[in-house]
């Protein structure tokens, strides 16, 4: 993957595949640490401890169209070549977390990438799940919630075409107000 | 027309959003939108499709054409991703393969909107769209 907003593309798709209802997406960069922590929840099907353990294998897939699955090990091989890790956690009936960590100092750390289009085409792509998202720079925070959004969108649906340009540009801009800030002490 | 930066202002946007839905509905009857599925799991994601989807999402509201855009699984095409299956009303979907901006623009001006046959469509042989 180029970029680490299409490595999350994937995994919410995973989650998705997964028939969960909510799905919480959090991103916390933080220069001072170091670190960028990704971490995906949902509520879906969950898997199996065996099951969960293997599945950084790429032979580990329940896909029926082909013999591997990519997703999780390419984020895992992604993230420890910067330093950082993937942590999988799961229960069968509950749901999944996987969260990803890398060092952005590291030169292979892929960039975050177009983040508010991710989200905005995924709220857009799948109207009846829901979503959270929340995106912490430094010491502050923008929190998105489509539960929120389609109380004050009311009759209109929110993946009508004209409403998926608004999300983009709520999501962008946020964004780049908490970027600009810094760190509060 | 101002940024949108709260949920205030998405409020505040709400009745313009309503007027062009209406003008947009008016004299259509409800389903006769196009239904476009873009294929997202890894290789489709890998080769394109989050760029593929996000042109169809602007271009279409653009040029004023009523579609619902939806995430699906994999299609089970690995070799022609991207891939987009295209479902116009009360026709039967169509599924392209190898799917860039200038195929997408050219499945746009000729399928969607003139009922023209385009090159890259994939004789469909899947089950249902959803299976992985
Ligand atoms: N959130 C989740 N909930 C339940 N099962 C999951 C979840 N994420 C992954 N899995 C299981 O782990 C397997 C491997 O996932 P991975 O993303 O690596 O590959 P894939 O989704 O099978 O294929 P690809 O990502 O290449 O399209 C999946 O087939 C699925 O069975
Ligand atoms: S992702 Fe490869 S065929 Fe579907
Ligand atoms: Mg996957």
């Amino acid at each position: 993957m180029k970029d680490l907003s299409l490595h999350i593309l994937d995994i919410i798709q995973n989650s998705l595949a997964a028939n969960a209802k909510l799905i919480e997406i959090s991103i916390d960069e933080n220069e001072r640490k170091d670190l960028i922590e990704i971490t995906i929840k949902d509520d879906g099907k969950g898997m199996s401890k065996e099951f969960a353990e293997s599945v950084t294998d790429p032979f580990t897939t329940t896909r029926t169209t082909r013999k591997v699955g990519l997703g999780i090990p390419l984020l895992k091989q992604n993230a420890e070549r910067t330093g950082g890790c993937l942590t999988i956690d799961s229960q069968l009936g509950q749901g999944t977390i996987i969260t990803a960590a890398f060092k952005p100092s590291n030169i292979d750390c892929p960039v975050l990438g177009d983040i508010a289009g991710v989200i905005s085409l995924t709220v857009s792509g799948n109207p009846s799940i829901d979503f959270v998202y929340n995106h912490k720079i430094n010491d502050n925070l923008f929190t998105f919630n489509t539960k929120e959004i389609k109380e004050v969108l009311g009759e209109i649906p929110i993946n009508d075409n004209s409403v998926y340009k608004l999300l983009k540009e709520l999501i962008q801009s946020n964004l780049e107000e908490i970027e600009s800030i810094g760190y509060k002490t | 027309m101002a940024t949108i930066k709260s949920l205030d202002d998405l409020r505040k946007m709400k009745e313009s959003l309503q007027s062009k839905i209406n003008l947009r509905e008016k004299g259509e009857d409800p389903n006769s939108h196009v239904q476009i599925k873009v294929a997202m799991a890894t290789c489709g994601i890998a080769s394109g499709a989050k760029t593929v989807m996000e042109f169809m999402m602007e271009e279409l509201e653009k040029r004023g054409i009523d579609s619902i855009i939806t995430q699906t699984g994999c299609m089970g095409y690995c070799y022609a991703e991207p891939t987009i299956e295209v479902t116009m009303p009360g026709k039967e979907p169509v599924v392209f393969g190898y799917v860039d901006t200038k195929k997408a623009d050219e499945i746009i001006e000729k399928y969607i909107k003139n009922g023209e046959l385009v090159d890259g469509i994939i004789p469909m042989n899947y089950e249902t769209i959803d299976k992985k």
